[in-house]
């Protein structure tokens, strides 16, 4: 009888540390190797961009660096060796899955779809989609993008909705696909196109790195709403909750108002240039009522 | 891995299975969404038409350079057409192949005006061409030079003139000497026309880009692309073959493998 109980103890210790060794395979490989890696965009100014020289800066990058830190301090580790590993719009999700990137701090719209893929942590900004146009073509509105070149980025949702957008009212125009965000610009730029149809923050960086940039403006309608968050792997709960822990903690220090004026309304790096995107109140709701909903709820009228 | 082909009968706009999948194909039904078949298709339309264009540009070139190259030293005319050939054929094969589309795309227009007007599947067909082009001179050229040195001769002693050596006596036997080659050639046009991505084509490699970002479907997608690439450089080297058969002329050039014929 105590030989039975004794292997029952031995069996559920076993089972416990097995348990507790399978709940986070991530953050045991951050323990186990002291580093972690992070999938950071080339070009996504100020969410995720590089600074030259392989260093990487931006809105969401500072934020994850703080949320590392924390679970620095969670495992009770010194040092933490962040190694910053660039993703593309094609490859972020695939390299998330399958644990190239232990998280993603890049510019990923939280849907439904990439959601069977992949966990998102709590959002800390919402994006508008909008329509960026020269100041001296007239436009102000979707409607008179009617025969006009619209120019939007492969590998985005933006395209998807641009064609949702046009059935729904109506209104007729040509897509032109650039093969990155500063392609599709320079497609407004070169006049190939007459309106670019992207992320607000994307745009507004674009037109800040440009050569005049009171050429450009943004305008219109803003046609649709979505989470930007931060990528986990979807089999990895507790890193989710350790994640999302973090973000609170920055959230509840009151640093989010900070970092938005530092990204997004001060010279940033490397040009030193002012995106100039005032804090909306989508993103102020997203930092008061911390949610992991993704785009599709955001869009129910 | 569970494969899932049934994103090919989804509607683009909401992701919906449409009311006419295979039925479009043939024009039996009309979907009023267009489903990703639909738009598969329609890229690999775009894709033939560059390919096509690119390829027949490249045809008409290639064959006019690598000629040129081979015309005899008879005066400052002649010689000056070898040299203008020759300049076209390095220029054009030294320069990597997407740099030239940037450049037809983005530099030349701005330069040239009236480029600007034209849509952007002329102006990579024309880099893609030129750049074909090139290579199809060279092999043009090895045709020609591949030729016993008495076949220029006798022409001349017959009292042709240089134009008529050609017409009548070089090119015949060239061109079928060089069928191999261009097969392989042409079958690259097709591989080659992927790079029109990158100006904005909507064609093949372009819809596998967007689509599997919008069906999280990359597989199938791929899949499919390679497939149809795969297909369309594969009926090109069967017309190439069948051109190839029906050109021979038996007994003159070696194409068979009968040794019997080879003397």
């Amino acid at each position: 009888m105590k030989k039975v109980l004794a292997q029952c103890v031995f069996a559920s210790a076993f089972l416990a540390t097995t348990t507790a060794f399978a709940a986070s395979a991530t953050m045991d490989k951050i323990k186990s190797t002291g580093a972690v890696t992070m999938g950071v965009r080339e070009s996504s100014i100020p969410m995720s961009y590089t600074t030259g020289d392989s260093r990487f800066d931006g809105y969401h990058v500072e934020v994850c660096r703080m949320i590392l830190g924390d679970i620095k301090d969670k495992l009770g580790m010194s040092t933490i060796r962040i190694n910053y590993q660039p993703v593309t719009a094609q490859n972020r999700v695939p390299l998330v899955q399958n644990g190239t990137v232990d998280i993603e701090c890049g510019t990923t719209t939280n849907n439904s779809t990439r959601a069977k893929d992949v966990g998102f942590a709590n959002t800390l900004y919402v994006e508008e989609v909008r329509i960026a146009v020269k100041a001296n073509s007239g436009i102000n509105s979707i409607s008179q993008l009617v025969g006009k070149k619209v120019a939007t980025t492969t590998g985005t949702t933006s395209v998807q909705l641009l064609r949702k957008h046009e059935k729904a009212n109506g209104v007729n125009f040509d897509e032109v696909f650039g093969k990155d965000h500063s392609d599709s610009f320079l497609l407004l730029e070169s006049g190939r196109a007459d309106a670019f149809v992207m992320d607000g923050s994307i745009l507004a960086g674009n037109i800040a790195n440009s050569k005049n940039p009171k050429d450009y403006k943004i305008v219109g309608e803003v046609l649709a709403t979505e989470p930007i968050a931060i990528m986990v792997p979807r089999n990895d709960p507790e890193f989710k909750a350790a994640v999302n822990a973090a973000i609170a903690k920055i959230v509840a220090d009151g640093k989010m108002p900070g970092l938005w004026n530092k990204w997004f309304l001060s010279p940033i790096p490397p040009k030193n240039a002012v995106v100039g995107l005032e804090l909306s109140p989508a993103t102020k709701n997203a930092w008061a009522n911390l949610n992991d909903k993704p785009a599709e709820d955001y869009n129910k009228k | 891995m569970a494969l899932d082909f049934g994103v090919f009968c989804k509607s683009t706009i909401d992701g919906e299975v449409v009311q006419h999948c295979f039925s479009s194909l043939f024009w039996l039904g009309q979907n009023t969404d267009a489903s990703y078949l639909d738009w598969l298709m329609n890229a690999w339309g775009w894709t033939l038409a560059v390919a096509g264009l690119g390829l027949t540009i490249a045809l008409i070139v290639g064959v006019v350079m690598g000629t040129l190259r081979t015309l005899p030293d008879s005066g400052i005319v002649s010689r000056l057409l070898v040299r203008l050939s020759t300049a076209w054929v390095e220029l054009f094969r030294n320069i990597p192949v997407l740099v030239q589309v940037f450049v037809w795309y983005h530099v030349i227009p701005a330069f040239v005006l009236p480029l600007k007007a034209l849509p952007s599947y002329w102006l990579v067909s024309i880099a893609l061409g030129f750049f074909t082009s090139a290579r199809i001179a060279e092999q043009v050229r090895a045709g020609i030079q591949s030729l016993p040195s008495g076949q220029r001769a006798a022409s001349t002693a017959l009292g042709l003139t240089t134009p008529q050596t050609y017409r009548y006596v070089l090119l015949p036997m060239a061109l079928r000497i060089v069928i191999p080659p261009l097969t392989s050639e042409s079958m690259n046009a097709i591989k080659n026309s992927s790079i029109a991505f990158a100006v904005s084509v909507p064609e093949l490699t372009l819809f596998a880009m967007q689509a599997q970002e919008e069906t999280s479907r990359g597989i199938e997608i791929y899949l499919a692309v390679t497939l149809l690439y795969a297909l369309s450089a594969f009926a090109v080297n069967r017309v190439m073959t069948f051109i190839e058969k029906r050109s021979r002329i038996p007994g003159f050039i070696t194409a068979s493998n009968d040794a019997s014929l080879a003397h």
